[in-house]
């Protein structure tokens, strides 16, 4: 049983970083191929580093990520608190299920609307569509996080239930500092988890952007696609592989500490 | 884990925040801040010189160029926002939707023409595009057959769409027709590809047929999907710029493209070769043009301006390997030397027939023009027909069938149990309490 | 007295929902509604019906996009769920490693990941040079559907983790105490505990593999089209009003397949065989 499970895990992995080897792979090739490897090449690193186009989509792309993150964290979490407060379990369900449209609905049908919306709110505003580009960007990539947060805030509460803020309340706490000091930091791995997710959703936002994107502000998966007139060229290779690996081995670096820490705790006898 | 995460991520916003924080107002932003005015340039996806490998990065020279010569003439400098498109679709869909303001685009001849039609375009000022005397007269006047006269757009690129085969996987006989004919040949089963975007498709079998690519006849283009429904079955797929991987990976032998990329293909397999069709074939400019609503016209038409004088439009064709309608280009050492060392005929490929003599056996104009909404709907329309055409195949059908099923009868059976069990337990409650009161 | 200041407490804490609930009517229902007008009206703006009736020309390829997503989906399931269920049993510091490496290939970029799988499955790419065989499998509904998993896959994953590292580890101990075979401890206990798991997962795989439009394109090798595809098209050459209302329809229809899905995922679990 525990072999066959080493099998399947080894399996399934291995089919799913097969692609994300080879994109390594291509990205130390010495022609501008992707598919017909000549040689191996730094080439497409130096060029990288040498291609202002590159380096300001991804800073736009990460500032829009992490913007969307934050703010989609703070006003999830918020909605969250709210939502199990709520005495009324009509008005629960309702926002519930408003709250999951963007995540039930296609990324294409989310993008076009709000696409309509932006151009119809710019008309009646009186401005034009592109001042607001990036303002209407981050609006809809926040949309589209808000669910995946509130979804994993939500239960954590839930399962963390009245007592705590409530012995709080007892013993002088403000119901503001009862939220601060007692619930969050008992909520915080939700919250983190729901941070991570809306940061990864709206890195990888391709079709979104690409309906509601002002031109003048272009982020990375946009400007991938814009190659596709003649060939993604290897550079982009490059980039992934630098995020890959410096993700990598970050993980290794905090798995290869807690797995030290366990194994203190081990040795003074704290854990069996 | 997340927790560390969630630090990384910002490590790497505070890296690139700081990274860039020299390099401020390049995304977009207000037009003007300051003394600073930024000029939104959209162009096609990898179309410009971009200091690659020590070539000329055409956007900051454009800068230092304008900065140091012209800020004190219109009294604000210049910081160029450069994006880009995949498709003309794609560009004119933005602009339309007024989602960006740009003041430099480069549309192909059919989408200009459109956007002529709907006054989208502004008129170029040549009392600063001195350097159009350079363009060659070949593309002046009438010859600018989307834009008599080049009120509103000067050349960029140029080139024509042929055949490109693997000589190690295409026998003699059938390539030395040089005809469309090519596409069609049902020994290449499975191997030859077609574009993926109506336009080319259409014009393929209409050019080989020797029909009008801008008939308004809708029944012209029936008999063109006929002859594609044709080709579906030989096809090996409806592709775009898969095309590259695909031929140097020799995964398809016959497939239609531009000239200028053939070149880059040819460098990384030397089996491939190319043709122009004896019955014609699609002609294309590409042209820089301001939009109406740009906000700095001047500064647009200076961009414009400076992208012709030499040491730019050599860089430029020498990174893009489309032909270029610039006089200076072709004379110039450097350009040739570096076509040269991509592929030995790249003068005849790129320059060798011209247009007209590609098309002596096509009787109607081989360029596109803009189609009326019309036939843009017809079109459409023909072109989700072919996709649909043999779109199914049973296993398909059977398994999700069969999957929609299960779910199905496991969730009625599901709610069958539950009712039933909880029948039972309400039985056995209501026994267990008539016993106690019997007790 | 007290049970009136708890009602007010309460008043006042649901507040902080409301910057969402603000949001939510501004940024997802009023879009909505817009999407609503251009789906009833003509392009020239007046009220018709047209465009709804023309959608009949569009269920060959709605029927092909449901179909190919449900396949896609069931494949996800069958292979993410012992995955997730695997990870929920490895040691805790290994659990976080293996979440963390299914998450890091959605860190690149899915147009590249894409072509990626090109290179390998194309007729002349890795596997077929490895293999030395001619197989053809860009261009099949195969590889869409292998495309589909590849990049959904972590999203069936996560929730079904999720929900089986919370069920208690007694409950096998108790299950077969109490004489349940492995199997029967598996379908009666463990998988009807982890409903709402699989429920979640499905949604997050069903829908954007029936409106994706660019893994079609590339790995379906462009002979036939999914309803991503044609929105997308639509949209591109004008068609706003047609565009509006092919995507009306799939909504509705998602809506309501998730909606009758969801009733089996209540608080009690379901129960499977």
């Amino acid at each position: 049983m525990k072999i066959a499970s080493k099998i399947y895990l080894f399996l399934i992995f291995g089919i799913l970083y097969i692609p994300i080897l080879t994109l390594i792979f291509f990205s130390f090739n010495s022609s501008n191929s992707t598919a017909v490897f000549t040689g191996f090449s730094f080439r497409w690193y130096v060029e990288l580093f040498n291609s202002p186009e590159t380096f300001v989509a991804l800073r736009n792309t990460l500032i829009l990520a992490v913007l969307s993150a934050l703010i989609s964290t703070v006003i999830g979490t918020a909605a969250a608190e709210g939502i199990y407060r709520m005495r009324s379990k009509l008005l629960q369900t309702a926002i519930n299920s408003v709250t999951n449209i963007p995540m039930m609905n296609p990324d294409i049908v989310t993008g076009m609307s709000m696409m309509l919306f932006f151009v119809a709110l710019a008309g009646i505003l009186g401005i034009t569509y592109e001042d607001m580009g990036f303002t209407a960007m981050l609006i809809s990539h926040v949309t589209f996080c808000l669910p995946y947060v509130i979804l994993s805030v939500l239960p954590r509460i839930n399962e963390l239930g009245d007592s705590l803020s409530e012995a709080a309340l007892d013993l002088g706490c403000t119901p503001l500092q009862a939220f601060f000091k007692v619930k969050l930091p008992n909520i915080m791995p939700g919250v983190l988890s729901g941070m991570v997710m809306a940061f990864t959703m709206s890195l990888d936002d391709f079709v979104i952007s690409y309906f509601v994107g002002s031109s003048n502000f272009q982020t990375l998966p946009l400007l991938i696609y814009s190659m596709t007139k003649k060939k993604v060229t290897p550079d982009m290779y490059a980039l992934s592989t630098l995020i890959v690996i410096v993700i990598f081995v970050m993980l290794l670096i905090s798995n290869f500490k807690s797995g030290k820490k366990v194994e203190k705790k081990r040795k003074a006898g704290g854990v069996k | 884990m997340t927790k560390k995460l969630v630090l990384a991520i910002f490590l790497l916003a505070v890296l690139t925040f700081s990274l860039f924080s020299c390099d401020d107002n390049s995304d977009g932003g207000p037009a003007v801040s300051g003394n600073v005015v930024t000029l939104n340039v959209y162009n096609w996806g990898e179309y410009i010189s971009d200091g690659f490998e020590g070539s000329l990065d055409t956007n900051a020279a454009f800068e230092e160029y304008f900065n140091t010569h012209l800020a004190s003439k219109y009294g604000y400098s210049i910081k160029v926002n450069y994006t880009t498109y995949a498709t003309n679709e794609d560009m004119y869909f933005k602009l339309a939707s007024e989602a960006g303001n740009y003041d430099v685009i480069i549309p192909s001849d059919y989408m200009i023409e459109k956007m002529i039609n709907e006054g989208m375009l502004a008129e170029l000022d040549y009392s600063i595009i001195t350097n159009f005397e350079y363009i060659d007269d070949g593309f002046k006047g009438d010859a600018a057959y989307y834009d008599p006269d080049n009120k509103h757009s000067v050349p960029y690129t140029y080139g024509m769409l042929g055949v490109i085969y693997n000589t190690a996987l295409v026998d003699e006989e059938d390539y030395l027709e040089e005809s469309w004919g090519l596409l069609w040949n049902p020994k290449y089963r499975g191997k030859i590809l077609q574009f993926n975007n109506p336009r080319d498709a259409f014009g393929s079998a209409m050019y080989y047929m020797n029909m009008d690519i801008n008939s308004t006849d809708p029944a012209v283009w029936d008999s063109a999907l006929a002859k594609l429904v044709q080709q579906k079955e030989y096809l090996q797929g409806y592709v775009n710029d898969e095309i590259f991987n695909k031929m140097t990976t020799a995964s398809a032998a016959i497939a239609p493209y531009f000239a200028g990329d053939f070149l880059t293909m040819a460098y990384q397999n030397e089996d491939l070769a190319f043709y122009y069709p004896i019955e014609g074939t699609n002609y294309f400019v590409d042209a820089m043009c301001i939009p109406k609503n740009s906000r700095n016209k001047d500064a647009a038409n200076e961009y414009i301006n400076f992208m012709l004088s030499e040491e730019v439009a050599v860089a430029n064709a020498l990174y893009i390997g489309y032909a270029s309608p610039n006089t200076l280009v072709l004379d110039n050492e450097e350009y040739s030397e570096g076509m040269a060392e991509l592929h030995d005929d790249w003068w005849d490929i790129l320059y060798g027939k011209t247009p007209a003599e590609a098309n002596e056996e096509y009787d109607y104009s081989p360029g596109y023009k803009s189609f009326s909404p019309e036939i843009q709907a017809h079109v459409n329309a023909l072109w989700e027909s072919l996709k649909t055409e043999n779109a199914t195949e049973p296993w398909v059908h059977i398994t999700s069938i069969t999957i929609i099923v299960a779910v199905i009868a496991l969730a009625v059976y599901t709610v069958y149990i539950r009712k039933k069990r909880s029948r039972h337990y309400r039985l056995r409650d209501r026994e267990n309490a008539l016993k106690k009161i019997g007790k | 007295m007290e049970i009136k200041m708890k009602k007010k407490n309460s008043i006042m804490r649901s507040i902080a929902a409301a910057p969402h609930i603000f949001w939510a009517i501004l940024f997802i229902v009023l879009p909505l509604i817009i999407v609503l007008y251009y789906a009833f009206t003509d392009s020239e703006g007046s009220f018709s019906f047209e465009n709804i009736v023309s959608l009949g020309d569009y269920a060959p390829i709605f029927t092909l996009s449901v179909e190919l997503s449900v396949i896609a989906t069931f494949v996800c399931l069958i292979i993410g769920y012992p995955l997730a269920y695997i990870i929920a049993k490895a040691k805790p510091e290994k659990q976080r490693l293996y979440v963390m490496l299914l998450m890091l290939p959605m860190w690149t970029n899915l147009l590249i990941r894409t072509y990626s799988i090109m290179a390998i499955l194309d007729d002349g790419g890795f596997l077929n040079t490895l293999l030395g065989t001619t197989m053809h499998i860009v261009g099949t509904k195969g590889a869409v559907i292998f495309g589909m998993v590849y990049d959904f896959l972590p999203y069936m994953v996560l929730p079904i983790y999720t929900c089986v590292s919370k069920i208690d580890k007694h409950m096998w101990e108790a299950a077969s105490d109490l004489g349940c075979k492995p199997i029967q401890v598996m379908t009666r206990v463990i998988l009807p505990l982890s409903m709402s798991g699989i429920i979640s997962g499905v949604t997050m795989v069903l829908v954007p593999s029936i409106s994706t439009f660019y893994i079609s394109q590339k790995l379906g090798g462009g002979t036939f089209e999914l309803i991503g595809d044609t929105i997308e098209r639509q949209f591109v050459t004008g068609a706003l009003n047609t565009g509006a209302a092919i995507s009306l329809v799939m909504m509705v229809l998602i809506i309501i397949s998730l909606t009758i899905m969801n009733r089996f995922s209540d608080e009690e679990g379901g129960i499977i065989v």
